[in-house]
């Protein structure tokens, strides 16, 4: 969006930088405002954390960094940050009087990109606009890779597993998908950079009637023939690329196989008491206590090719008519977890979920009429529910909100991973991103090249409610077997493709991460809050402080796998998505925000 | 208005002598320049005796045209915000069984509180405070509170006089009021 004033401001920078301040004490928000204005730039004053959240939502492009206190008694400041982090992806200075570095360590895990002992001097707050202006260079850098992975993955991988509709789609679409691609490229690249606030982030946002568009072309084409081209030609919304659709379609897909499965499984579908679901829920938001969003037990990637995908899918009403199974759960539930809502009832219906799930930045409201009327139950959730789906990972490499996934054992011997969101937030990127396998979902075989890789029992439609969230807690990870592997890249590509898309989307986080062997050592390592991969222990049940997004990426040991760029990828909120998801053998959910 | 030299000062020594060159030459102007002198050593005082530390003068390098009296708004934001806080802890201290967690989220506010006017010896209490509340000591904790609630009151009352008697001298170059 442009500013009219922008020529002004670019010259002026960093005067007339717009900064966002909250923090519940008075005195302190007066004094900060004069200190700002006195550092000429434009600020805006909050005194409760959830008012700044919606002012926020609502213009997204107002402000160019938040500064905000740790401790406030509406919000953590931390899950504060977390949210900014992913549904804003601005840069997010904390204060606190309390500077003893567990703190300070648990602000940078969470993606603050500083963190200011009070009394705040002058001379620290004239600084600030340095975090604006590092994050957009680093966005470019992003992108610019992103690019140049993306050409590497295309000769790689743009022809395995794909099915022939798939394969035809795929390469005819992802030239031109680049060559579009090329083309925002290089508007960033001969941007100036004086007003960063001006950098451009390509962003899908599937509101409640792009996915009402969406879902009705899918309809009118017919879900057994449908493909994204033919979606997005039906849709026909200027500026929506097919991979956006892509990915929103695979995740779509999924979602229906989780319900259908769900409904074919479970005796208590939708029958878990909301009580529980609530009770467990709002204990798992209790327990991180900033991360409350995003904890990730487990991130146990899944195994073989389907691909636990992000429930980021917004209820249809077709859901019913999917056959096909998908045991990625997950995302649902994580969905009703978002932080600061109570916890959803029923997420027996799916579509409640997921369609809180994928919408970013909407509002409870929205999502309510989004949903069914026929499920009330999913409600919930959503408070905040549609902004948090998928952790996007900013920059910052703070991986605060991680996904719990915990591992249902079921007695259904199907291998299907379900990632149940034990988290309250909504950090559930579980990517599916090939369209084609979701018919190989059911098919769902460990993953080879991870003999870490758990393979999860699927949890039959608890995945999607949080009712079996909350009994997955109880259950505590039932089969993990083994491993830390939480989140398993496997290289492929594919997790890529999801990613960025998805991350654009902030749907899904397609976070997958190999833990290698050696990796247990330094999951070890990792700081005690990060309970992240560990599928033994319920991430979500613990304080999953992590952000580690650094840490994380010293796991990923070489820089040029894959995994180390998709999840580097994924986790820069602004890198447009460009591929085509091939197979994704692993979804993983866990973002690791 | 009660203006008192609380503590033997060198000012105070000089005192007569000034008054005597002063009040030949210029009678107003000593009693203005009294005042201000006043003023210089109340505030040094303040700072001396640790009430008050460096936030503070942070706080007059921030007053301007703009806002002429931002001290003393801070000032008065402060202990607005801060009585109610300590009214808060009072009523928690009450309960029983203690929720110390309770407690020491309150006085984690009111030291950050403190904390933006430069109030050093709250902040101090506050601190020792909350040391009693980890260790979850009761005892320590009241009578930590008590300390609290008189380093609050008795500083109120200080800045209190002191911004009277800055009332008193009028807008003064900054450099006279913080020299002295």
């Amino acid at each position: 969006m442009e500013r009219p004033l922008f020529s002004v401001r670019a010259e002026a920078f960093p005067a007339g930088l717009r900064v966002l301040v909250v923090d519940d004490d008075p005195t302190w928000l007066k004094i900060l405002e004069k200190m700002l204005r006195k550092c000429s730039y434009e600020v805006t004053t909050c005194s409760l954390a959830t008012d700044a959240l919606s002012m926020l939502r609502e213009q997204k492009d107002k402000f160019d960094i938040v500064i905000s206190d740790v401790n406030m008694p509406d919000m953590d400041g931390f899950k504060l940050l977390e949210h900014v982090g992913l549904e804003m992806d601005l840069p997010v200075i904390m204060m606190s009087i309390d500077g003893e570095t567990s703190r300070v360590m648990k602000g940078v895990q969470h993606g603050a990109c500083d963190y200011l002992l009070k009394p705040v001097r002058m001379k620290e707050l004239k600084n600030i606009w340095q975090h604006v202006y590092r994050k957009k260079m680093h966005e470019l850098k992003e992108i610019q890779t992103h690019y140049n992975n993306e050409d590497i993955n295309i000769l790689r991988y743009g022809s395995e597993d794909l099915d022939d509709r798939n394969l035809t789609d795929g390469i005819t679409n992802i030239s031109s998908a680049r060559k579009r691609k090329d083309v925002d490229y290089k508007e960033f690249g001969d941007q100036e950079f004086g007003d960063p606030s001006r950098l451009k982030k390509a962003r899908v946002v599937w509101s409640v009637d792009l996915h009402q568009k969406f879902v009705n072309a899918v309809n009118q084409i017919g879900l057994d023939k449908v493909g994204p081209k033919k979606i997005l030609d039906l849709m026909n919304v200027p500026g929506l690329t097919r991979e956006n659709v892509a990915s929103h379609l695979q995740k779509y897909r999924l979602y229906l196989s989780r319900l259908q499965k769900q409904s074919e499984d479970s005796t208590s579908g939708g029958n878990m008491p909301s009580d529980l679901i609530n009770n467990d829920n709002v204990a798992n938001f209790e327990l991180t206590s900033s991360t409350n969003m995003q904890q990730c037990s487990e991130h146990t990637k899944h195994v073989g090719t389907s691909e636990n995908l992000v429930p980021g899918i917004i209820a249809d009403a077709h859901i019913g008519d999917i056959k096909k199974i998908v045991p990625v759960q997950g995302i649902e539930s994580e969905k009703g977890l978002i932080s600061d809502s109570p916890i959803s009832q029923n997420f027996n219906n799916v579509p409640r979920l997921s369609a809180l799930f994928s919408f970013k930045g909407m509002t409870p409201g929205i999502e309510e009429k989004a949903r069914e009327p026929t499920t009330s139950k999913h409600q919930t959730l959503h408070d905040g529910a549609p902004r948090m789906q998928c952790m996007h990972y900013p920059g910052q490499g703070n991986c605060g909100m991680l996904d719990d996934y915990s591992y249902l054992s079921s007695s259904d011997q199907d291998h299907q991973v379900s990632f149940n969101l034990c988290s309250s937030s909504p950090v559930i990127s579980a990517t599916v991103t090939n369209e084609k396998d979701m018919k190989d979902l059911s098919e769902m075989k460990p993953v080879p090249t991870d003999q870490r890789n758990a393979h999860f029992a699927a949890i039959p439609q608890v995945a999607c409610m949080t009712g079996s969230v909350s009994l997955q807690i109880k259950h505590g990870m039932v089969h993990s077997q083994d491993a830390g592997a939480i989140c398993k890249l496997d290289g492929s590509p594919n997790t890529k493709g999801c990613s960025t898309e998805q991350i654009d989307n902030q749907e899904c986080f397609p976070l997958t991460c190999e833990f290698s062997p050696k990796s247990e050592a330094e999951l070890d390592s990792l700081p005690g809050d990060l309970h992240l991969c560990s599928i033994q222990k319920f991430g979500c049940f613990e304080d999953v402080g992590f952000g580690g997004a650094e840490n994380f990426q010293d796991i990923i040991s070489t820089p040029d796998t894959q995994v180390q760029n998709d999840w580097y990828i994924s986790s820069e909120l602004n890198n447009d998505y460009l591929y085509e998801t091939v197979d994704y053998p692993l979804i993983d959910e866990c973002l690791f925000a | 208005m009660a203006l008192h030299f609380s503590s033997a000062h060198p000012i105070s020594a000089l005192h007569p002598l000034l008054c005597f060159f002063l009040h030949d030459t210029y009678p107003e102007m000593e009693y203005a320049s009294g005042l201000q002198r006043q003023l210089a050593s109340m505030k040094k005082n303040l700072f001396d005796q640790g009430y008050l530390d460096e936030q503070f003068y942070q706080l007059e390098e921030l007053q301007d045209e703009s806002s002429p009296n931002f001290v003393e708004e801070v000032v008065t934001l402060f202990f607005r915000d801060s009585s109610r806080l300590v009214a808060n802890i009072d009523q928690a201290l009450q309960k029983y069984p203690q929720d110390f967690r309770r407690l020491d989220n309150f006085m984690h506010q009111l030291k950050g509180s403190a904390s933006s006017i430069g109030a050093a010896k709250m902040k101090n209490e506050c601190t020792s405070f909350r040391e009693f509340c980890n260790k979850e000591n009761r005892e320590g904790c009241l009578r930590s509170f008590q300390k609290v609630k008189k380093e609050h009151a008795v500083l109120k009352q200080k800045l209190e006089n002191y911004f009277q008697l800055l009332k008193q001298v009028g807008p003064v170059d900054k450099a006279t009021h913080s020299g002295n």
